[in-house]
């Protein structure tokens, strides 16, 4: 038996204080790069456009020189954003991302889960589900105009074909990784199919629900996008975000192309957001990592 | 000690890929799967031909079926002009493959030592992360009129499209797959006497190869993605101005001809993808191959 | 036993570790102090989580610490103006889940270490990885990588790779649990033979206290969170040890005086009921 016979000459040192959240905060060391990173961005982008107003024309660098610089575009959004106008495509864009997105998740995640469930499904409508994913949803476009009376709903079509495929995909992925030994602990414990079902496999898919809702909301960003841009300014199926930016391009105000793609930047980044709210509400046994 | 005679019989050569591939499909030619998934591409053809050919149901009647198609991709003389036989066909796919070998390649070029130095240095993903995630938000198309205006000519602004879409899917992943690697093989690697770059070369990029290349099959779907996006607004050429100027000059046929060739364009690139990771991660195909997956 | 190593003796002074994660401190290591003689196989026994890897982390120089200092050999690893010992390949470490990396063979793998350390060549390294390999009974799985095969060979030959560094101590960070008692035997068996063979002083965390007694010249049992070393405990079994010591009247008495002070403090641990550390 031997006892460590040196005595503590030292000592422990006392438990620092704890610190606010401010503190942390402002010790963030991450944060204050980040800081730097944005502000050195746009301060570049400011120099880099405006250079040849500095220097004369033949000093212009290429592609930068021709984008508005920031101060200008924060100008032109103040003098949008008062207009009815730019907030009624804000809501019309919303309107279609939001339709397309719900029933693309309302036809999709049963589908999804069927073919992940059902083997004979799965053999029989995979394939072809297959054979239609890597069509990218834009070059549905031509055909959906063709086939859907109006522009709304061809609009209305490629949007839900844009996020299904993704959503699917996910729930097909996610309900086939879920741990068979979860299944087996609820079988043993008298659980009916229903509740397997119910209780197992749905909750969970759910995380890939939500990866699959997150991506799907992106592709859906775009869809509507490219919609309102190529089929935009009729007398129907025009206006939203997409034909702001397009009406800008064609009026040739620079600065307002610029506001429309950091609206819809915020729009998008609104709705995944939105997602992963939801996400985190429907899943409180994820939240803790 | 009688381990050689009690060990299983030695194989005395590693079954190929092809003799594993027969035997395979003779595996499965016994089960009900291939049966129905003929049958159920069967009826999704059927459905196709009866909807649009068929019965002539109304407003299917206007999208052509696939006896029409199928005959018109395959005829000497295509009455609407695009066919395999057909220099013009493979001209809009060689150009569209063009231009997504260049985007993809600048993309992987960049967006690879991009994602792997953010992930291995924490000051580079302080300074550059913030920057990504700024501009991530802004869908690909509504960078649609401002390449135009920022790039001279046809080319440019399509391949800087579809460059920048694979661009942030790939650093992303990288990004994602360096997080990925466990903190020991650093550790052990650290203990070894590795310099920063002996972990770089032997931890950081090995480790991060699986989340790359799935971060490039995703990559290059967004690049086509983008691509089609870019070639209906503003091409000369390729699948997606094909698609679009059928669509405009009123014949259906191309069009159907155009997505298809796509999905199918797309699909091959995406294998070839896939086949170049499996062929480099060796290691990572072998466990994976005996974890029965 | 007269040992002849007079390398590795590692000297642990009043350390103490303070976790400050976002302002919440954890104290995982309070005011240990433990000597660890050149060549002694020196077990560390306590509660899960209770602050052990972190010690261990401090030696291998994965984390700093706040206060105290760690000495190998008379040079300072740590201490006051040094928070983080620098990582070198005299201390090598095993680690608890694994870490051969698998995207190497075990050749490779093994012959890492001479070839990023400048030591010799590639192919000198690949030849001498292969030779130990052999020697531990891996000969014929050194062109595989580690997701081929099992997990005790995959541990044995992370074993081999910290040795053909030559190093001063081997750390061992309970490199067995994930095991079936049958295999793990297998692999204790290998240690003490390598054990013998090369004498590298041994600092080995574990849970399994008849394990410890077993394997061990000492068994240092620390308590808690905060960790500090509650006891140690001399075993004075001469090696080469066989199974047939664990039935000795002396094992029984050693196992019963570890056991005691152990009961206690896992009881804490257990009411405390605090998530692992890193």
């Amino acid at each position: 038996m031997t006892d460590i016979a040196q005595p503590s000459h030292t000592g422990a040192p006392a438990m620092p204080k704890k610190r606010s959240h401010l503190q942390n905060l402002a010790a963030n060391k991450s944060l204050w790069r980040g800081i730097t990173a944005i502000a050195v961005f746009l301060v570049i982008w400011e120099i880099g456009a405006r250079w040849d107003e500095w220097f004369g024309k033949e000093w212009m660098i290429p592609g930068i020189g021709l984008i508005p610089p920031p101060s200008d575009v924060f100008e032109a959004w103040l003098k949008v954003l008062p207009k009815p106008g730019y907030w009624n495509s804000w809501y019309q864009s919303l309107t279609r991302v939001l339709s397309g997105f719900l029933s693309a998740m309302i036809i999709g995640i049963p589908f999804g889960l069927a073919l992940a469930v059902n083997k004979y499904f799965r053999d029989i409508f995979f394939p072809p589900f297959e054979i239609l994913r890597p069509i990218p949803p834009l070059a549905w476009v031509p055909a959906s105009l063709i086939f859907w009376p109006t522009n709304e709903m061809s609009i209305a079509f490629v949007t839900f074909l844009g996020a299904f495929f993704t959503i699917v995909i996910n729930v097909v992925g996610g309900a086939r990784t879920i741990d068979v030994r979860y299944l087996r602990a609820a079988q043993s414990m008298g659980a009916s199919q229903w509740d397997l079902f119910s209780k197992i496999i749905l909750p969970g898919t759910l995380p890939s629900i939500f990866t699959g809702a997150a991506v799907g909301m992106g592709i859906t960003w775009e869809v509507v996008l490219a919609a309102e841009m190529i089929s935009g300014g009729g007398t129907q199926g025009g206006g939203g975000l997409g034909f702001f930016i397009w009406n800008s391009y064609m009026g040739g105000s620079l600065e307002q192309i610029v506001v429309g793609m950091i609206s819809i930047g915020i729009a998008g980044y609104l709705c995944s957001s939105a997602i992963r709210m939801l996400g985190d509400w429907f899943m409180p046994w994820r939240r803790l990592f | 000690m009688s381990q050689a005679t009690t060990a299983a019989p030695q194989r005395t050569t590693a079954p190929t890929g092809f003799s594993m591939f027969i035997y395979r499909l003779k595996k499965s030619l016994l089960t009900p799967d291939p049966y129905l998934t003929v049958f159920g591409v069967a009826l999704w053809l059927f459905t196709w031909w009866l909807l649009c050919e068929g019965l002539r149901v109304d407003r299917f009647d206007k999208i052509p079926g696939p006896v029409a198609v199928f005959s018109e991709l395959f005829s000497r003389t295509p009455f609407q002009g695009i066919s395999i036989f057909k220099s013009e066909y493979y001209e809009h796919i060689l150009v569209s493959c063009q231009r997504i070998l260049i985007a993809f390649g600048i993309a992987t070029g960049v967006g690879v030592p991009l994602g792997l130095f953010m992930g291995w240095s924490k000051r580079i993903r302080d300074y550059a992360f913030p920057i990504l995630e700024m501009l991530r938000p802004i869908p690909i198309l509504a960078w649609v009129p401002l390449s135009i205006l920022m790039f001279p000519g046809f080319e440019a602004p399509v391949i800087f499209l579809a460059t920048l879409a694979s661009l942030f899917v790939t650093t992303l992943n990288t990004m994602l797959g360096v997080d990925s690697i466990d903190e020991a093989y650093f550790r052990a690697a650290g203990c070894l006497g590795s310099s920063n770059w002996d972990i770089f070369k032997n931890v950081v990029v090995p480790g991060a190869l699986p989340f790359i290349f799935t971060g490039l099959q995703i990559s290059i779907g967004v690049a086509w993605f983008s691509l089609v996006a870019a070639e209906m607004v503003s091409g000369d050429l390729g699948l997606g101005y094909l698609i679009v100027d059928s669509y405009m000059n009123n014949v259906t046929v191309p069009m159907v001809i155009g997505m298809i060739t796509l999905g199918f364009v797309g699909w091959i690139t995406s294998v070839m993808v896939r086949m170049l990771g499996n062929w480099l991660m060796q290691w990572h195909v072998k466990a994976l191959a005996l974890q029965g997956r | 036993m007269p040992n002849l190593n007079t390398r590795g003796a590692l000297s642990i002074r009043n350390v103490t570790k303070i976790y400050d994660p976002e302002g919440v401190n954890v104290m995982a290591v309070k005011d240990c102090s433990m000597e660890i003689a050149a060549g002694e196989v020196c077990m560390i026994v306590g509660p899960s989580g209770c602050g052990k890897t972190t010690l261990l982390n401090a030696i291998a120089g994965f984390h700093s610490i706040t206060s105290g200092e760690i000495l190998l050999d008379g040079e300072l690893l740590c201490g006051p103006g040094k928070p983080k010992a620098d990582q070198g390949a005299e201390r090598m470490v095993v680690f608890q889940h694994g870490a051969l990396f698998p995207w190497k063979t075990l050749a490779q793998n093994v012959a890492y270490g001479p070839r990023v350390q400048g030591r010799s060549s590639k192919a000198e390294a690949m030849e001498k990885a292969r030779d130990m390999l052999a020697e531990a009974g891996l000969g014929n799985v050194t062109e595989k990588y580690p997701g081929e095969v099992s997990s005790g060979m995959s541990r044995r030959a992370e074993i081999v790779r910290a040795l053909i560094n030559d190093p001063k101590v081997l750390l061992l960070d309970e490199p067995y649990r994930a095991m079936d008692a049958l295999t793990k035997s297998i692999m204790h068996e290998s240690l003490l033979e390598t054990y013998d063979r090369t004498k590298v002083t041994i600092f080995f965390i574990i849970h399994d206290l008849e394990e410890a007694i077993f394997l061990g010249d000492k068994v240092h049992i620390v308590t808690t969170r905060p960790c500090q070393l509650k006891k140690t405990v001399e075993v004075n079994i001469p090696r080469p040890r066989s199974y047939q010591t664990q039935s000795s009247e002396e094992f029984r008495h050693l196992m019963e005086e570890v056991n005691e002070a152990v009961h206690e403090e896992a009881i804490k641990a257990f009411q405390a009921g605090e998530r692992e550390l890193a």
